[in-house]
């Protein structure tokens, strides 16, 4: 176990990191976000969802004016940062399991497609490149609409995040389908996978055993860059009415209910959730980019 | 003379190198084969070694990647022990019994894997030997390796030292035939002795069959029980290595040896094999060597020569007589 961390900590990857102002800076915004998500039932000030502790009273307080309720309340006396803490928690829950999804598959099927060839190769590929030609969100819309109908009216709100997650998650599987195929239609080729035919080896072991560890690296890439386009693909959603209900209000949520205020002079109960929003997509993001030229070769 | 460990009869192997099929139906092309491998035969006896020689391109690796069942052929017959190949490697009892050892050290570790496991592999997947771990120590010690390096990747290690390992890999599950394809080519020319060395050692301690491919014919000399040559995808001379080396028949072989430095021939003009290998997606008729042949006449052009047996040596030349030197 020692020694797995000090060759870690003599690796490239953590002296580029340890090296890098922009990949420190977006892991602390990121573990800010992380800890306020998951710590929320413990360390957020208020439980925005015990309705007896709401007062209408509390509504519409203006931010920074008490500590109390640092960023104000909503119209219904909820602390924002209480549901934006809520909120963070609900999009990267989402977000993530949606990239998941998106990873399993997609890696799955790029394998699948590259190690095979032929004309399963060609149908899996042409798949992904129909669903390129449409903008993810309007996947995730259609799919959307399609689970919603199938659902029956009075299980919506329960289904729903599932729903969600499966939308998102079907409209990025291409991204990761498409960079793992083309790496195993390299690795493949390669001597080591001759030598494992050669005593026998079957094909999924080959695929899983040998192929897989190999075409990782750019996956680690393209799914830090997908959580946070998952993200803002959920808080689009809820943004537009058919993402989370309001019992399980995400940032996108949060955004769409404060949106109604905005002109009454309120701006705080969306303006903060979007801020959140921002930062948090934004620190991913960075990450990923900072990983991406940390394990480029041709980079270092 | 006991059963050959290896039989290839009358092998082929076309490789379809058409353009994908609505592109060719557009362009109005027929279907376009690419012969690698053509009419070869030849036959290893267990113990020994028979190496393969040509340039670029004639089909070497392909006959090696034939021999060990990653390819099919397409025509012709492989026998492995006086059993069809394909039967062979259904039964995991022989199909452990072949294994390769690949030209680019570089290309045939898995860079994810330590080289303990690298070695193992072959006992894992064969299920032999309860003690894997003192095993792949002793695998390494055989190759010259110590058994702290099996901890580590292939990539800490130099190119003749992951040869090292492609071998211990190779000798894992105890095989009787070694196929190698160019197994030092890719190595400076102080290791590639070491190598050589190493497996000619091996032979003689573990009494190994070796199908040798190489373009070089310094390394060929230096291992071959029997020589064959390789032109345009056939086996155009075969015999014992000394008599082949001795007394070339083919005149390629002659152009080939002709082309070795020489230490005791030093400033002496050679003759240097002029042009080019024809393309073998349109060989040229009859024997296939005769644009290239300083003795050819008319009836090389037409027709292909068959194979002769000329004492022990085999040749596909209308012009190679017997006592030819």
């Amino acid at each position: 176990m020692s020694a797995t961390l000090a060759r870690w900590r003599d690796s490239d990857l953590w002296h580029s990191f340890t090296h890098s102002p922009v990949a420190l800076g977006a892991t602390l915004l990121a573990a800010v976000f992380f800890v306020g998500a998951f710590g929320a039932p413990w360390i957020a000030p208020h439980d925005p969802f015990n309705i007896a502790s709401l007062s209408l009273l509390n509504s519409f307080r203006h931010p920074f004016a008490s500590w109390t309720y640092p960023l104000g309340t909503d119209e219904q006396g909820r602390d924002m940062l209480s549901a934006i803490m809520f909120g963070t928690r609900v999009s990267l829950l989402v977000g993530a399991a949606a990239v998941i999804f998106a990873l399993v598959a997609g890696v799955g099927i790029g394998l699948v497609a590259g190690y095979a060839g032929g004309w399963l190769d060609g149908l899996l590929m042409r798949i992904a490149d129909i669903q390129l030609t449409f903008p993810a969100i309007l996947m995730a819309l259609l799919i959307d609409g399609v689970f919603s109908a199938l659902v029956p009216r009075d299980r919506h709100d329960s289904v729903q995040i599932y729903v969600i997650v499966l939308a998102i998650g079907i409209s990025r599987w291409p991204q990761f389908a498409r960079v793992v195929r083309g790496s195993t239609l390299v690795e493949r080729g390669k001597d080591y996978v001759a030598a494992a035919r050669v005593i026998g080896i079957g094909r999924g072991r080959i695929l899983l055993g040998h192929i897989l560890p190999n075409v990782l690296g750019p996956v680690l890439v393209i799914g830090t860059l997908t959580l946070g386009l998952a993200i803002l693909d959920e808080a689009t959603l809820s943004f537009l009415g058919v993402g989370l209900p309001q019992t399980q209000p995400s940032l996108g949520t949060l955004i769409r209910i404060g949106d109604d205020f905005l002109f009454s002079g309120q701006w705080w109960v969306t303006v903060f959730p979007g801020v959140a929003l921002m930062l948090l997509v934004l620190a991913i993001n960075l990450l990923g980019d900072w990983l991406r030229d940390a394990l480029n070769p041709r980079l270092r | 003379m006991p059963e050959p460990l290896l039989r290839l009869a009358g092998v082929t192997r076309r490789f379809d190198v058409s353009r994908p099929t609505l592109q060719r139906w557009l362009a109005r092309e027929r279907r376009q084969f690419l012969r690698a491998v053509d009419d070869v035969s030849f036959a290893i006896p267990a113990g020994t070694t028979l190496s393969l020689v040509g340039e670029s391109g004639c089909g070497k690796s392909t006959v090696a990647r034939l021999a060990v069942g990653l390819l099919a052929p397409s025509a012709g017959e492989i026998q492995f022990d006086g059993q069809p190949l394909a039967a062979a490697r259904a039964d995991p009892g022989q199909r452990r019994r072949m294994n390769m050892i690949f030209q680019d050290p570089y290309a045939s570790l898995n860079p994810r894997w330590r080289v303990r496991d690298i070695i193992a592999e072959p006992l894992r997947a064969f299920g032999i030997g309860a003690d894997v771990p003192g095993r792949v120590a002793e695998l390494l010690g055989q190759v010259g390796l110590a058994g702290a390096d099996g901890e580590r990747f292939p990539h800490e290690f130099s190119g003749g030292q992951r040869q090292r390992i492609s071998i211990a890999r190779a000798l894992a599950a105890a095989p009787s035939l070694l196929v190698c394809d160019e197994p030092t080519s890719a190595l400076d020319v102080s290791v590639q002795a070491q190598i050589l060395n190493l497996m000619r050692d091996l032979q003689q301690l573990l009494g190994l069959t070796y199908l040798f491919i190489s373009h070089n014919l310094a390394v060929v000399r230096h291992m071959s029980d029997r020589l064959g040559v390789m032109y345009l995808g056939r086996v155009v001379e075969l015999g014992p290595a000394d008599e082949v080396f001795a007394a070339p028949r083919h005149p390629y072989t002659r152009l080939l040896l002709e082309a070795v430095p020489d230490l005791e021939r030093v400033g002496s003009a050679r003759t240097p094999v002029g042009g080019e290998v024809p393309s073998p997606i349109d060989p040229p008729p009859g024997c296939s060597f005769h644009p290239r042949c300083p003795l050819a006449v008319d009836r090389c052009r037409v027709e292909q020569p068959p194979v002769r047996k000329l004492g022990a040596v085999e040749v596909a030349c209308h012009l190679a007589e017997a006592g030819a030197d």
